[in-house]
């Protein structure tokens, strides 16, 4: 492997490319990170008149509250399950597309419009759609036997939020699958074919080693894009119920502190998440990005 | 004028100097309410010209505390905040954002008498010495809303509507078998209405020390048997189709259910009532009081709605500005049409005389069930209504745990022994965070 070690004969010149990049992570993620730090050993009432400090109190609250545990198992399986999903279809829209000699652009653009979809907005959308009271989906589902409610059942409300966060998802995926299946030089592809190998052999032996950068990227973007920008879906459609059954990690800061005006929790509660996120993009980096080959 | 031009320069607003001293209201008021509630400040700013009510929706009344609170940290916020009644535990802890509506209306010279209020709804809003912290306005209580014309389809009387809680079960069963609806009945925020309201009903405590307003040290006591009797006939009732499940906090799906005359009965607030009236289309609606169970002599209901709350920080040209208002929002005038128009209680006993005078109650027949019950019988400790810390987020435990119930995870004796320890913790938390 190359060093990536640049000399720089100039010795503050790279310092001064840095500093608009340092300056802007200053402002806006070490400061509030400090301060989210900082108010997560603190007790205060809402207004903020009486501010106390009490050590690692939230933090002991919140790992003995069984309700944060079982925020945390929802996280592990929506994000889990979102990024699963969503990259599975995209990748089988991908190569369906790349299998595509005519109309494939037009395909591609139908199959982008999700992503211009705001969270909300599709929240709201599949709320609509599976409404038990006036939705479409629950309708269809009575005639074949399900009696689908997301407002009382856990299992449905999960299945909701995984659908509706994922259908966003899956454009943005797809349009980086087939940008990276273009870019896969047929000839590999024919050379294969000529010495026998079926569709399947190629695809798992040639396509997806070739892909594995992008598969990669996808990832990293898509576990992130779970954990966080998902709020907007959660908020639309089930307000993390029934019972907290869809509580992920950053619908509970808000509510904890926004709603419930706990913030000590809220900010205890942040700095745990931060902490997860820093250790998942480290594990990916150090452990998932070796077997990539770029 | 010199001393308006002062305030208005003192305030550092915006406003053109000789413009009315500008007063902002944040309010929990969409829709129809909001209309409403819109018209009152432009007859307010229409009757004199010293002074400009500027109200500002901010969405709903967890919404509008939260961002009323935000506002404060900040310095930004509004004069005059509407917070619900649940919100009441925090507002009073907040000694030094609140300038108490007592304290305000005697700085400013204006007439008050805590004693022209509802019994009901001034205990609510007053501290331990009796001192009227909050400016009612807009309260109401649960009452139980039925469909006449299925009632007389199913072969009941339609002036007969359920008293008792095993009445309803029968009328529901009568009423899913003869065809005339799919369901029995639904219901508008299960915490408010079948738990909070069903125990000051049922003259059953909801939490210690006088269900909170003795004090910070308070717990709850929703575990006792008569609750958990029924929460666990509703479940009963849903499992048979005879009950139907709105949703957690207001529950947004239960008004469908009633307006397409799916299900039969319906108990909200008494100030869905011109929600109801406007979307009882094919229909005739009766409004009856809540059921009771028949081995129970029913005490009497208690309020919801809010009220409103006054900020500190502000120049006293306003505050005199903000108690001229509150002046004219308690007049029984103003009182007596906002409580028609709405269904919101008549807050004082003169709107309540000026309804009967005006013979409102003739051509409205029902409008009057609310006060009715409301005072039924003199408030008991456990039926003068609830005053605990964080209680928003016991709210929400209140319907994570009955949806426990209703899915069937949990029996409503579990349930409700999980929301009391879930409860109490916010408690101790609260009281930790504002003892003194």
């Amino acid at each position: 492997m190359q060093t990536k070690r640049t000399i720089f004969p100039n010795k503050a010149l790279p310092y001064l490319l840095l500093a608009p990049q340092l300056a802007i992570t200053s402002v806006f993620f070490f400061w509030p990170a400090g301060q989210a730090i900082w108010q997560s050993f603190l007790r205060e009432d809402a207004f903020g008149f009486k501010t106390t400090f009490v050590g690692l109190a939230n933090y002991t609250a919140l790992l003995s509250d069984p309700n944060y545990m079982s925020s945390l198992q929802v996280t592990a399986v929506f994000s889990v399950c979102v990024a699963v999903l969503s990259l599975g279809v995209a990748l089988a829209l991908a190569v369906a597309v790349d299998r595509l000699i005519r109309g494939a652009s037009a395909y591609t653009t139908l199959l982008l419009w999700p992503y211009a979809v705001a969270p909300a907005i599709a929240g709201v959308l599949w709320w609509f759609l599976f409404n038990p009271t006036i939705g479409i989906l629950p309708y269809m589902m009575e005639m074949v036997g399900y009696d689908w409610d997301h407002s009382l059942n856990s299992t449905d409300a999960m299945i909701l939020v995984i659908i509706a966060a994922s259908w966003k998802q899956i454009s943005y995926n797809f349009i980086f699958f087939l940008a990276g299946l273009q870019s896969i030089p047929m000839s590999l592809k024919e050379a294969a074919a000529i010495d026998g190998a079926g569709p399947f052999k190629r695809f798992f032996t040639i396509t997806l080693p070739l892909l594995s950068p992008t598969s990669f990227f996808l990832m990293v973007v898509n576990v992130v894009y779970a954990m966080f920008d998902t709020f907007g879906i959660i908020h639309a459609t089930t307000e993390g119920g029934p019972a907290q059954s869809t509580n992920i990690l950053v619908y509970k800061v808000y509510s904890d502190g926004f709603i419930g005006l706990n913030l000590g929790s809220s900010a205890a509660q942040s700095v745990i998440l931060m902490a997860i996120v820093i250790v998942l993009t480290f594990i990916q980096f150090r452990y998932v990005e070796r077997r990539v080959a770029y | 004028m010199a001393s308006l031009v002062a305030a208005a320069t003192l305030a550092g607003t915006s406003t053109f100097a000789f413009a009315a001293t500008e007063i902002t209201w944040w309010h929990a008021m969409g829709g129809e309410l909001g209309a409403k509630l819109e018209g009152v400040a432009n007859a307010y700013n229409a009757s004199q010209s010293d002074y400009k009510i500027v109200p500002v929706y901010k969405g709903s009344y967890a919404e509008t505390l939260t961002a009323a609170i935000a506002a404060f940290r900040a310095g930004q916020q509004p004069h005059i905040v509407q917070v619900f009644e649940v919100g009441t535990g925090t507002m009073m802890a907040a000694k030094g954002a609140v300038y108490p509506v007592y304290q305000l209306m005697k700085d400013a010279g204006e007439d008050f008498d805590p004693k022209a209020f509802l019994p009901s709804v001034v205990g609510y809003y007053t501290d331990t010495e009796g001192n009227m912290l909050s400016m009612p306005f807009n309260s109401s209580t649960p009452v139980m809303y039925y469909n006449k014309n299925v009632f007389t389809k199913a072969g009941l009387d339609p002036n007969t509507p359920p008293k008792t809680w095993e009445d309803v079960e029968a009328f529901s069963k009568k009423i899913m078998e003869s065809g005339a609806a799919k369901c029995g009945f639904t219901t508008g925020w299960v915490s408010w209405v079948q738990t909070e309201n069903f125990s000051a009903w049922h003259n059953q405590q909801i939490g210690t020390l006088e269900n909170g307003f003795g004090g910070l040290k308070t717990e709850l006591t929703f575990n006792n048997p008569l609750v958990a009797k029924h929460w666990g006939n509703l479940k009963t009732w849903q499992d048979a189709g005879i009950f139907q499940y709105g949703g957690k906090g207001g529950g947004n799906d239960a008004p469908p259910k009633f307006y397409s005359q799916e299900c039969a009965m319906y108990m909200n607030s008494s100030a869905s009532r011109a929600g109801v009236l406007a979307n009882a289309k094919d229909f005739e609606v009766g409004i009856s009081m809540l059921p009771h169970y028949a081995d129970v002599k029913p005490q009497n209901s208690i309020i919801g709605g809010a009220t409103l709350w006054v900020l500190q920080g502000k120049a006293d040209a306003e505050y005199k500005g903000v108690a001229d208002f509150f002046s004219y929002l308690s007049s029984p005038e103003v009182q007596a049409q906002w409580h028609q128009d709405t269904g919101y209680l008549p807050i004082t006993q003169a709107a309540y005389e000026l309804s009967k005078q005006q013979g409102f109650y003739e051509k409205n027949p029902g409008a009057d069930v609310s006060i009715k019950q409301i005072t039924l019988n003199a408030p008991t400790a456990n039926s003068k209504g609830l005053r605990f810390g964080s209680y928003v987020q016991i709210r929400d435990i209140i319907d994570e745990e009955f949806q426990q119930v209703l899915s069937g995870a949990k029996t409503a004796d579990v349930a409700l022994n999980d929301l009391v320890k879930r409860g109490n913790a916010l408690l101790r938390e609260f009281e930790a965070a504002n003892a003194n």
